[in-house]
């Protein structure tokens, strides 16, 4: 398969944002995923989610590393800058990145197995280390790349395409996401596009650590009777905790909820998230609280998807590491190189 | 009586001691002296990562000649470490000394008899003088240092001077310090023969030159080379390296007004993790390396490869130790060659340099930098233990004020605005080397995806066989550029014209002078070359074929130069000599003129060439 241009066409009557972009603007290159695939809606999303919050294209990087999902940062974001890495490393090749220039959105995106198998100990170090990013994994339980083995994530019980049963554990990546700090997790699904495009444009706009597990079933290898990733299994089990309207820093409130059914969520750029309560008691400021419900209702064989935890002033790398404000890849030779005039002494010192 | 060595500035001491007891900077304090005494000395730390008995050597060469190589042997031995004081006692030279505590009574059994045995009661006299038990055992360091000077005549004020500078700041500590150094003095020069027949006599020898590390010079490097991300993960004998980068950045670049740092130091969680975040904050445009050892550089193989596909500048600092596997962790070696030159899968070739000493440490640690962004690709400093973690004399640091930071083929907004077309692998000037942009740039142009999958000229995806090869033949043509652009080998011609040649490079050149000087001394001459990188520049190939024997002389059972010199140049094999050390000792003259002496026999007299007419 090569590379697919797509037509450059736009309709004078597509509606613009505020930096006078149409949705077009935020396209990449024609998908060349199997029709029906879970990830191709999740680039649809992230392409309404950059166009809705009026991001410039360009000030976003794109990273990823390999697989289906992997693939998908080709398919929107065409003016970004993309980086598709190695399989299991994006992290840390995104983790560098933002630490040569901290003023960029970071956008990494990556598969059940990039993330859980092969990359679990960068999966878990970046979100420890609070780098600011939005983070997702495109979770199908399977690898749709190499044809349709087992992922890290697959439940125990399930059963592959071919018949197998899987007899592992599943590692849930919320609750490790939760464990390590993030400051951001949320959990959605593919065909729900309502949550998931709210839940990325709050995520973009985190000021660390975000993560989202975006359950995204893999037609080809994983949605058939037996999957606990099939589009069927996943709607019927679908417990979303709340629902939410993301309201950019001097953004204009539309939604309107009744007295008490909504809480507002202020986070460090000035943007709100409007929270709509599903279930009455989930308290989105509670990490311990969130882990154990999280726990109860997985037992009780549901997934459950929304906004699970937010820390709204998080403190990213750059903050701990104490870096200047103004990006490391901006830094003049005089700001860099201490220069002749340092040499004599230093070598004044060595005799 | 046993006989006694007699030598003036040219003999070696080798100091045993338990890790952690002090020792470092009474051994430094020696060393010091020497050479503020005009005499060059050259220390080298031993220190085996067997935990057991916490062993620690310090050996330090004196040589007026100015002789930094490793020698071979002990004249004097300071056994301060009953642990290993068996193996100390045997390697002295017969006529040499031991120096030992002697406020425990020892066995005769425990002495050789031709040896000259020196005792100082330094535990007792400790114990008399400090009440606090860490004082006894840092000030009995001091003690031992000042009866040495007496021992060797070593100069007193010299050594005073010495004390005021190390506690500058802490003028508290100046006082006691030089009074254990006097107790130790006063002691010897009262109850014992001084000085010994060996000592230490007052030289100008030492010019302008300075005394580091090698290691604290690279990162030295790195700053002026303008790195600002540093990923690392902790390796003997690297470690330094990355720590020294985080010094010299406090130092130099933190923001005066604010506190902050014009730099970013992660420590990550493995190899993969500090080559993956250098891969991605040179791809967005900041000076980026890493700090490792040949373990490391196992892991980064898939890493490396996609840099040099999907052409990322980075800087990896291999200080070499002992392989393979966990191999000789603490010693010294020359044996990531080909797992560097030729890092990853697939069809790879990578930059690689040689520093010979702490001074080429800062310079290539600098200059590494600029290749790496003018060439788009992984540049390898090579470094090894010896040069890294001892500290040598070397030639002072230099910087030309109008040097400016090389950051290569980048387009900005403007130029993207200015130009016909961009395409990220296209070869506009024939140098291989394509044009890049940084993420951010600019709001409609120059934006490409990154990838390790074949692309086209234009950066799009491909699998087609044409653009591939394109590709991979446009990576050779910029590796050519590379072979102009790195440092070239430096070739020492004999004193007079002769057939034979011998290469070397790294921490070899010590050593090698003085196997030179020796060979010349004994009729036996031979042009020298030093090489200094990967890509070859032509002088390597030229050398060769001028010379009908060449000795390649080098610090790993396979000879991986030659290897790579044959395989890069199609020379024939035969014409090659490896002359190996790789018992994890640093390789000595001694060594040297032995191999190519005994190889070397006859060969002089009648060549072998023109031995049939
Ligand atoms: C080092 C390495 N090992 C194996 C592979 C082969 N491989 C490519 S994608 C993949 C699995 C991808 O699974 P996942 O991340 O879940 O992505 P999906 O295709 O399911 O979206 C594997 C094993 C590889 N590219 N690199
Ligand atoms: S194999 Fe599965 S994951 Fe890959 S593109 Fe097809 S449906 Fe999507
Ligand atoms: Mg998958």
């Amino acid at each position: 398969m090569t590379y697919l241009p797509k037509p450059k066409f736009r309709h004078p009557s597509l509606p613009a944002n505020a930096l006078g972009f149409t949705r077009r603007d935020y396209e990449g290159a024609v998908s060349t995923l199997c029709a029906g695939c879970g990830h191709d809606s999740i680039s649809a999303a992230i392409i309404q989610a950059c166009f809705e919050l009026s991001l410039p294209p360009h000030r976003i990087a794109k990273l990823s590393g390999i697989g289906c999902s992997s693939k998908t940062p080709t398919y929107f974001l065409g003016a970004s800058h993309g980086f598709n890495s190695v399989h299991g490393r994006m992290p840390s090749v995104l983790t560098g990145a933002n630490l040569a220039n901290r003023d960029l959105v970071y956008l990494g995106v990556s598969g059940d197995g990039d993330s859980a198998s092969i990359g679990l100990g960068q999966f878990a170090h970046a979100i420890r280390r609070g780098v600011n990013m939005l983070y997702i994994v495109e979770n199908n339980g399977v690898y749709g790349l190499t044809k349709g083995q087992f992922s890290a994530t697959s439940d125990r019980g399930s059963k592959s395409k071919k018949g197998v049963v899987n007899s592992d554990e599943p590692i849930d990546l919320i609750g490790m996401a939760l464990q390590l700090g993030a400051t951001y997790v949320a959990r959605s699904f593919s065909g729900d596009k309502a949550q998931l495009v709210p839940l990325i444009k709050a995520g973009l706009l985190h000021g660390g650590a975000a993560f989202i597990d975006c359950i995204s079933p893999c037609v080809a290898f994983n949605n058939h009777e037996g999957s606990t990733r099939s589009f069927d299994y996943v709607r019927a089990h679908n417990e979303a905790v709340n629902r939410l309207d993301v309201i950019p820093a001097r953004g204009e409130i539309t939604t309107q909820y009744a007295p008490g059914e909504s809480v507002d969520v202020r986070q460090h750029d000035g943007s709100v998230i409007r929270l709509k309560k599903v279930a009455a008691d989930y308290d989105t400021s509670d990490r311990v609280a969130a882990l154990t419900y999280l726990q109860r209702r997985q037992e009780a064989g549901e997934i459950v998807t929304g906004l699970l935890y937010l820390d709204e002033e998080p403190v990213d790398l750059h903050a701990a590491l104490k870096t200047v404000e103004k990006p490391l890849n901006a830094l003049s030779d005089a700001e860099l190189c201490p220069g002749a005039g340092e040499i004599a002494k230093i070598n004044a010192s060595l005799r | 009586m046993p006989q006694r060595l007699e030598a003036t500035n040219d003999f070696v001491v080798k100091f045993a001691n338990v890790n952690g007891s002090g020792s470092a900077s009474a051994n430094q304090l020696f060393a010091k002296a020497i050479l503020r005494m005009g005499v060059p000395a050259t220390p080298r730390n031993i220190f085996p990562s067997n935990i057991q008995g916490l062993p620690t050597w310090y050996e330090v060469r004196i040589s007026e000649k100015g002789y930094l190589g490793a020698r071979g042997g002990v004249d004097l031995a300071v056994a301060m470490n009953p642990q290993t004081w068996d193996r100390d006692v045997k390697e002295i030279e017969p006529g040499g000394y031991l120096f030992h505590d002697s406020s425990k009574p020892m066995p005769d059994s425990k002495f050789r008899k031709d040896i000259n045995v020196v005792g100082v009661p330094l535990t007792e006299m400790c114990n008399r003088t400090y009440s606090d038990p860490r004082q006894r055992q840092l000030f009995k360091n001091i003690v031992y240092v000042g009866a040495l000077s007496a021992l060797l005549e070593i100069e007193p004020a010299v050594v005073e001077q010495l004390l005021s500078e190390q506690f500058k700041g802490k003028d508290k500590l100046i006082a006691p310090n030089v009074k254990a150094f006097h107790m130790g003095r006063d002691w010897a020069l009262e109850n014992l023969q001084c000085p010994l027949g060996i000592r230490v006599a007052r030289r100008e020898a030492i010019g302008d030159r300075i005394f580091l590390e090698g290691n604290s010079a690279a990162a030295l490097g790195a700053v002026y080379g303008g790195a600002s991300v540093c990923a690392w993960y902790p390796i003997t004998p690297s470690s330094s390296l990355a720590e020294a980068f985080e010094r010299h950045c406090r130092r130099y670049r933190t923001d005066k007004e604010t506190g902050k740092g014009r730099y970013a130091i992660v420590q990550a969680e493995d190899e993969l993790a500090s080559i993956g975040m250098v891969i991605g904050a040179a791809w967005n445009g900041a000076r980026a390396f890493t700090a490792t050892s040949g373990p490391g550089i196992s892991l980064m193989q898939e890493f490396l490869g996609l840099a040099y596909f999907a052409e990322i500048p980075a800087v990896v600092f291999d200080v070499q130790r002992g392989g393979p596997s966990t191999g000789m962790p603490t010693r010294n070696q020359q044996s990531d060659v080909l797992s560097c030159a030729y890092a990853s899968h697939g069809d790879t070739k990578h930059v690689l340099l040689f520093p010979e000493d702490p001074r080429e440490c800062f310079e290539f640690g600098a200059t590494a930098f600029d290749l790496a962004d003018r060439l788009q690709t992984p540049i390898f400093v090579m470094l090894e233990l010896e040069i890294g973690m001892n500290e040598r004399l070397c030639a002072p640091l230099a910087w030309d004020p109008a040097r400016k930071l090389d950051r290569g083929k980048v387009m900005s907004a403007a130029d993207l605005d200015a130009a016909r077309q961009f395409g990220r692998y296209l070869d506009v000037d024939g140098d291989g080397i394509p044009f890049r942009t940084l993420p951010g740039t600019h709001p409609t142009k120059g934006a490409f995806f990154t990838r390790g999958t074949t692309k086209d000229r234009m950066a799009r995806y491909s699998e087609e066989g044409p653009d591939y090869v394109d590709n991979m033949e446009r990576l050779l043509r910029k590796f050519a550029t590379a072979a102009k652009l790195a440092p070239a080998a430096v070739a020492r011609p004999a004193q007079q014209p002769t057939r034979a040649g011998v290469i070397y490079y790294g921490s070899t050149s010590p050593a090698m002078d003085e196997a030179l000087d020796t060979l010349h001394e004994r009729n036996v001459h031979l042009d020298a070359l030093r090489v200094r990188a990967f890509p070859f520049g032509p002088e390597v190939a030229e050398f060769i074929a001028a010379h009908d024997s060449v000795f390649l002389v080098e610090q790993n059972r396979d000879a991986q130069m030659r290897t790579l010199i044959v395989n890069e140049l199609g020379i024939d094999p035969a014409r090659i000599v490896p002359v190996l050390n790789f018992d994890g000792n640093p390789i000595t003259a001694r060594f040297i003129v032995k191999a190519i002496a005994d190889r070397m026999a006859g060969a002089n007299v009648t060549p072998l060439r023109k031995a049939v007419p």
